[in-house]
């Protein structure tokens, strides 16, 4: 995956549900003024019609390529987002949204509560996957886009595809669901719970009203911890870590005598330094109420024209292969058309951001087959 | 339609242009390729090799990573105007039930199957005390893929008993339609059916 990459980027805003046109929120609450944070690659072309949404996972945010100023680690998503790339930025407009809720630049627990000018803190109302997709689609209008090439994201970013499919399906060409699933499982609800708990039984923590104080950063940083955890395989933690140790020898106590103990510290304490432990609320929250099971995706007579190519990973065992399976089934069942990969990866649920040569080998074909059956049209 | 494969051609023939299409083991989409590219078909493959469905999305064809019998569920009944199983029956474990499926979900079904009864496949046997290896049952006791061994007059059997229509039957040599002794003669059988 060699090339050259997009080089530096800037986070760019937008701001719109000025009042009194608040965005209402599935809860019936309304919102506004909404920032979004987003990052664009790529040049849109005249027609509008080569645009691509990237949409990001739990702790993602808008920088999903190249380089910020002075900055050395790329984008997230940077192995396959530029030139000659999975997500080709000499052919494609790629825009990356972050979301709503979150803590990234977009309108967030975090942000400042124009009727208290504090924090909102935990009088930021309940969001949902879908309210996040509704302030994506006003981001889109503003570019004048009518019909996005694809959506395309992994894990939680996998859920805001199946929801712009299901609130949008007119606007959207194909769909690009990774490792993920149309509805959380208790399974995946108890791992979510048991994250906020930490964050909530955090003295620091406040009751949210934390802002301008200490952070509640110990349980951000378990609930990070455990996170990681998940996030990986069996597999991929013994061949990362096996047993080897910091030191030669034991220590007999309990300080940080294996590699994998030292890996997880790092990670959540690295994770609370970038990261607002209440967005993590309002996130996980909003991942356990998103269901599209059943028939919610596709509804009965509706004929959809959105083509999808759904990937799935054997290893992933927080998004295990039957949810994608189940995605693949409701989509078969209203006949739209799927290509549908199991990618045997050991990386667990993290291949979505590791697999890049399956990925880059299946969604450049996947994409360009799509845009040319959409050029074939006209 | 220029494909080396007979079978192919038959199959290219018998599809009308426009129609919805599932093809049940695929392979690398050469088939559906075309009928997508020359009739318009509105076209979905099922296929378990990896390698085979990295290039059908070459082709840019939709096509489902599973096995036939996981493949099938799921879809409403009369799903598609044809399911082919071309060279794939043999090879399911539950021949009645996929057959039953392809029935349900496709308004007519395309089988094609190799002929275990074919002179020979039964010289070897009778006269070598061999197991059959012909071009259209190339491998080898061990590592054939097929579970099943049946002749155009099981599979016309098959038909009776089960009440299955058969509509047109197209006898195979190596690369043309035969008319005579087809049990005997023939390589492969490719049979359009409906319920």
């Amino acid at each position: 995956m060699k090339g050259k990459g997009i080089g530096e980027v800037s986070v760019k805003y937008f701001t719109f549900a000025e009042p009194p046109e608040e965005l209402v929120l599935t809860s019936g609450q309304k919102l506004g003024p909404i920032t979004l944070a987003y990052e664009a690659y790529g040049e849109l072309n005249q027609k509008k019609d080569n645009a691509i949404l990237i949409l990001h996972a739990l702790s993602g945010d808008a920088h999903a390529a190249g380089f910020h100023k002075d900055d050395r680690k790329p984008g997230w998503w940077d192995m396959m987002i530029g030139p000659g790339k999975a997500f080709d930025t000499d052919k494609y407009f790629v825009i990356c949204s972050n979301i709503l809720g979150g803590c990234k630049g977009s309108t967030g627990p975090s942000s400042i509560n124009p009727q208290t000018d504090k924090p909102y803190g935990l009088d930021f109302p309940i969001i949902t996957i879908a309210d996040m997709v509704n302030a994506q689609k006003k981001l889109i209008d503003s570019f004048r886009i009518k019909k996005l090439l694809s959506v395309v994201g992994g894990s939680m970013g996998g859920m805001q595809v199946l929801q712009w499919f299901k609130s949008y399906s007119n606007n959207i060409c194909s769909a690009i669901p990774i490792a993920t699933a149309l509805k959380h499982s208790p399974q995946q609800i108890a791992f979510d719970e048991v994250g906020r708990q930490a964050v909530m039984a955090d003295p620091d923590w406040q009751k949210g009203d934390y802002y301008g104080r200490a952070k509640p950063e110990r349980g951000l940083a378990v609930a990070r911890m455990m996170g990681h955890i998940t996030y990986m395989s069996d597999a991929s933690m013994e061949k990362k870590f096996s047993r080897r140790m910091k030191n030669k020898n034991y220590s007999y106590t309990f300080k940080t005598d294996f590699e994998v103990e030292g890996y997880l510290q790092y990670k959540g304490d690295s994770f609370v330094k970038r990261f607002d432990p209440n967005s993590y609320l309002y996130i996980t929250k909003a991942m356990d109420y998103f269901d599209l099971s059943g028939e919610k995706l596709v509804t009965e007579g509706d004929e959809s024209e959105t083509r999808f190519m759904v990937i799935g990973f054997k290893s992933d065992w927080l998004y295990p292969i039957y949810q994608s399976r189940e995605i693949v089934n409701q989509l078969k069942y209203r006949r739209v058309g799927v290509t549908y990969c199991e990618i045997p990866s050991t990386y667990g649920h993290d291949a979505f951001l590791l697999e890049v040569r399956e990925q880059t080998h299946l969604i450049k074909h996947f994409l360009s087959s799509v845009y040319k059956d959409k050029k074939n049209e006209k | 339609m220029k494909s080396k494969r007979i079978d192919y051609r038959i199959i290219y023939r018998i599809i009308k242009p426009k129609s919805r299409v599932l093809d049940l083991g695929c392979g690398d989409g050469e088939l559906l390729s075309f009928l997508v590219k020359e009739k318009k078909v509105k076209a979905q493959g099922i296929e378990l090799n990896e390698a085979a469905i990295y290039n059908c999305v070459e082709k840019g064809l939709s096509v489902f990573h599973g096995n036939i019998e996981t493949g099938l569920s799921g879809y409403p009944d009369n799903a598609f105007d044809y399911v082919i199983l071309n060279q794939s029956m043999q090879e399911v474990k539950d021949v009645e039930h996929v057959v039953d499926e392809a029935l349900r979900i496709g308004k007519k079904v395309i089988v094609g199957f190799p002929n275990f009864a074919q002179l020979k496949a039964r010289s070897r046997l009778f006269l070598k005390g061999k197991v059959p290896i012909t071009s259209s049952l190339p491998y080898r006791w061990y590592n054939t893929p097929n579970l099943h061994f049946l002749s155009i007059i099981d599979f016309k059997d098959f038909c009776r008993e089960k009440n299955i229509k058969i509509l047109k039957k197209f006898y195979l040599s190596k690369n043309k339609v035969i008319k005579i002794l087809p049990n005997l003669l023939a390589l492969n059988a490719i049979f359009l059916i409906k319920k």
